[in-house]
């Protein structure tokens, strides 16, 4: 289960700073980036940055927890539309379980994802926090 | 292209199989097959298998499993598709034979998978989900379809009545097949007290990890007919595939790519959703055979659960489905069963299927749905007896 | 001139009360709360460190900055005693998710609790030599105190960040001082996992001595008084030591109030002065003093003098207020709990 640093590394612009695909012909922004627009075929795009709010699309949660995840268990997991349209993938945090709910309001906050073990590399990105502020 | 069929099946014992390695459970399926088709060779073979690697440490299975069943040399390729692999050897072998190519070809499946522990189980299987943007976050397969389930129930009312029906069904079916991990019954009330795995599925809406193999005899009709021995005809092979990743799809309460593969497997046929009599779908979860019932057209979008409630897919009701016990609880050797699920529909459209779920009907054509990963690839078979 | 032109705060939403640890150890939680003036304090998830909170506080003084592109950033200094690698910077993880890389130089501090208040210390002296536009200086801490030690009431989370330049300021900085010597009154050596502490050489010969030296020395300085301040803010390893140095030196409680933060936020140690300076801008008005003095073990202060200017208005409401991270949406937890956030307890590894 070893995560080597350049696969992670790679992954920076996406994790850090959210950044996408806005394809020119669709206006269609997907996150990761990629070459080819899915719907189109359109290679010609911009690298968008991602908004950090949105809302729930659909959750679970997660409550038998591999053991990475065991001292987050039980944990939430939504797909969120972001207020650009764009859905992303990811983790709730700070967030009672028991009252998440299709179409809460939530923002991306920066937290650790994974640590590998207690020796290697430490992934970073964002998870979904409720919106209270 | 040249007419496809089955002429003879084999499947080791289905479960957690201590004392059996892959190469040991695949060889016992394998001959097992061979066996009961009557052929005195196979000119090839498609295995296919999820993750060797991760589960038992070896890749390199078409060359390995050939050896073990006494057949150093034979052409042999290994197939991968995630939890669709064994459905996708068998359409392989299927191209093999219709091509011309060769006569007799074995499609073969296998999954060891109770040599790591829980977590590296979950670990491995998890690779057939999006590894960078769904398991780097913590997803698991539970609550992949979890998620589908919930947009599901949102849009539909789906009940937790629905997805447990579907649980006790299977189970009943089950109860019936010599080979399933586990042959017992459950209860609505069991299944809605079990515990809760990924909200809203229990730890009973979910298929289990299983070591198992299962293979077929696929050859011209020409041979088929030599045999003297009831064989049943592959009259559509198709295969779709979607985005991996859920939260990159438009609508989250159908399967797309379940869609496209029966589409494509009707259109080969030349038959409708109303032709096929009876089907094996892909019950990994509860809501997984839910949301296929719908996708391959049998039930309107949001009408399977009522169906199910009703008993229209139970052993003798109109639309039989999951015969076999299914994934819940004849078992989900990941590789093995597309396989299996071909072999149940062959068993029933010959009339062999074990004890009391033969179905009374005697089926002309009947279905089966593999489907990899969230629904990121599925293959459809339709199957008519001869 | 040279000062703030933005700043943030980022807190972790966990507290856990002084009654929850004290019964564990069978300690007495009044005489704690009544002797620390600690009533609760902050945890960090386990999915929170120095660079998270880092990185939210960044994004939040980049909001309140305004005018700053990330590019415009020249320099990145983290202090903190908590950095998540011992050998890796935190700097560059928070550089690259805040956009501001490659173009810009970065270090990770260290000084026990002073390390924050040396980042922005550094940060400024770059500025205001005219070397960069924008330099950014961080104050974060996920701290550790043993397992019934005094300090585990106290060792708290949270970060301050600051982006100091010379134009669009919200707050110019008057004048610095510094003052240090070597006093062991507490330490983490080398792989430990807990630091260590003098006890009550801790007080005296540490806490004060190094507070009010920087202090008194920065108040002949600049030829001011504590009456001339409207508010001043102390490094803050409880609730007591900031207050009893306040009123030692003349000033008042009202001043020392809205940076005040110990009581319910705990020790966030290179977190302290810079986040009670960040409460006390929220509140502050135009053409406001403000004191700040930070202490850091092993041992010394840095001292500031601060001017809020007219744009403090313009850009406070762009992102949330300190007092409401600290009081809002809080998530209790048990002992059992905070172990485990906190990885106490010795596992299967």
């Amino acid at each position: 289960m070893t995560m080597f640093s350049s696969r992670n590394w790679r992954e920076y612009p996406h994790r850090y700073r959210r950044e996408a695909s806005k394809f020119t012909k669709s206006g269609k922004t997907y996150h990761p980036k990629r070459l080819v627009d899915p719907e189109t075929g359109d290679t010609e795009q911009t690298t968008v940055i991602l908004p950090d709010e949105g809302k729930i699309v659909t959750y679970t949660v997660i409550r038998v927890a591999p053991s990475q995840w065991g001292d987050l268990s039980p944990y939430g997991l939504a797909i969120v539309e972001l207020t650009d349209g764009t859905k992303v993938f990811g983790q709730l945090t700070d967030c009672d379980v028991d009252k998440i709910e299709i179409g809460m309001e939530v923002r991306l906050e920066f937290r650790r994802i994974q640590s590998e073990g207690h020796h290697g590399v430490l992934s970073y990105g964002h998870k979904f926090v409720p919106k209270w502020f | 292209m040249r007419t496809v069929c089955i002429v003879g099946v084999g499947m080791s014992q289905w479960g957690e199989v201590w004392k059996q390695s892959l190469r040991d459970i695949h060889t016992d399926a394998a001959l097992k097959a061979i066996k009961n088709s009557g052929v005195d060779h196979i000119d090839s073979m498609y295995v296919g298998c999820m993750s060797g690697g991760m589960f038992v440490g070896q890749e390199h299975l078409a060359s390995l499993l050939t050896d073990y069943m006494g057949m150093r040399g034979l052409p042999a390729t290994r197939v991968e598709s995630a939890c669709a692999s064994g459905g996708l050897a068998v359409r392989s072998a299927y191209i093999e034979v219709a091509s011309g190519i060769s006569d007799i070809v074995m499609a073969s499946g296998v999954e060891k998978m109770t040599d790591v522990d829980g977590d590296e189980a979950t670990y491995a299987l998890a690779a057939a989900a999006d590894q960078e943007f769904e398991v780097f976050h913590g997803a698991t397969f539970p609550g992949l379809y979890a998620m589908m389930a919930h947009v599901h129930i949102a849009k539909y009312g789906t009940t937790r009545e629905m997805l447990s029906a579907i649980s006790v069904k299977n189970h009943n079916n089950g109860s019936m097949n010599p080979v399933a991990q586990y042959p017992f019954k459950v209860t609505m009330d069991q299944v809605a007290n079990s515990v809760m795995v990924a909200d809203p599925l229990h730890i009973l809406d979910c298929s289990p990890i299983t070591d198992g193999a299962a293979a077929a005899i696929l050859c011209t009709e020409e041979i088929a007919k030599s045999l003297g021995k009831p064989y049943v005809k592959i009259i559509g092979t198709s295969v779709g595939t979607d985005t991996i990743q859920l939260a990159q799809r438009a609508d989250l309460t159908t399967i797309k790519a379940a869609t496209i593969a029966a589409n494509g497997a009707f259109k080969m046929a030349g038959k409708t959703i109303n032709d096929i009599e009876f089907c094996e779908v892909h019950d990994c979860f509860t809501i997984a055979e839910l949301m296929v019932l719908e996708s391959i057209g049998k039930y309107k979008p949001g009408k399977a659960g009522e169906a199910i409630l009703a008993g229209e897919t139970a052993l003798d009701g109109a639309f039989p489905v999951n015969t076999s016990g299914g994934l819940k609880s004849k078992g989900h050797p990941v590789g093995a069963t597309g396989v299996a699920q071909v072999i149940e529909v062959y068993k029933q459209l010959t009339g062999q299927a074990e004890g009391d779920r033969q179905l009374k009907s005697s089926p002309k054509i009947g279905m089966t749905q593999n489907m990899g990963g969230s629904g990121g690839s599925s293959v459809v078979h339709i199957m008519e007896v001869a | 001139m040279a000062g703030i032109v933005g700043y943030g705060v980022h807190l972790p939403r966990h507290r856990i009360k002084v009654e929850e640890i004290a019964k564990v150890w069978g300690a007495d939680a009044p005489s704690y709360k009544k002797g620390l003036m600690l009533r609760e304090k902050s945890v960090p998830p386990p999915d929170m460190d120095t660079i998270t909170l880092s990185v939210e506080a960044a994004r939040r003084a980049l909001k309140r900055a305004v005018v700053v592109d990330p590019t415009e950033i020249g320099a990145i200094y983290v202090g903190s005693e908590s950095h998540p690698y011992a050998v890796k910077p935190s700097g560059t993880t928070i550089a690259d998710a805040l956009g501001a890389t490659p173009d810009i130089h970065c270090a990770d501090f260290e000084f026990a609790c002073k390390a924050g208040s040396e980042a922005m210390f550094v940060a400024m002296s770059h500025v205001k030599a005219g070397e960069m536009k924008y330099a950014l200086a961080i104050a974060a801490d996920t701290s550790q105190g043993a397992p019934s030690d005094a300090l585990e009431f106290s060792a708290a989370a949270g970060a301050g960040a600051f982006i100091m330049g010379t134009d669009n300021l919200i707050a110019e900085c008057g004048m610095t001082h510094s003052y240090m010597t070597d006093t062991p009154d507490f330490w983490r050596r080398e792989h430990q996992f807990y630091p260590q502490h003098g006890g009550r050489f801790t007080g005296e010969e540490s806490y004060f001595k190094h507070t009010k030296g920087a202090s008194l020395a920065l108040l002949e300085k600049s030829n001011m008084k504590p009456s001339d301040f409207a508010y001043a803010v102390f490094h803050q390893p409880n609730g007591k030591f900031p207050q009893r140095v306040a009123l030692e030196l003349g000033f008042t409680q009202e001043q020392i109030d809205p940076g005040w933060l110990a009581p319910t936020l705990g020790n966030t140690y290179s977190g302290a002065s810079p986040i009670g300076l960040a409460a006390t801008l929220d509140i502050a008005k135009p053409g406001d003093y403000i004191f700040m003095c930070s202490y850091g073990s092993g041992a010394g202060s840095d001292s500031f003098i601060w001017k809020v200017t007219d744009r403090i208005n313009e850009v406070r409401e762009n992102a949330v207020l300190t007092r409401k991270l600290l009081a809002e949406n809080l998530i209790y937890i048990d002992y059992g709990t905070y172990a485990k956030y906190r990885r106490k307890i010795k596992m299967n590894d």
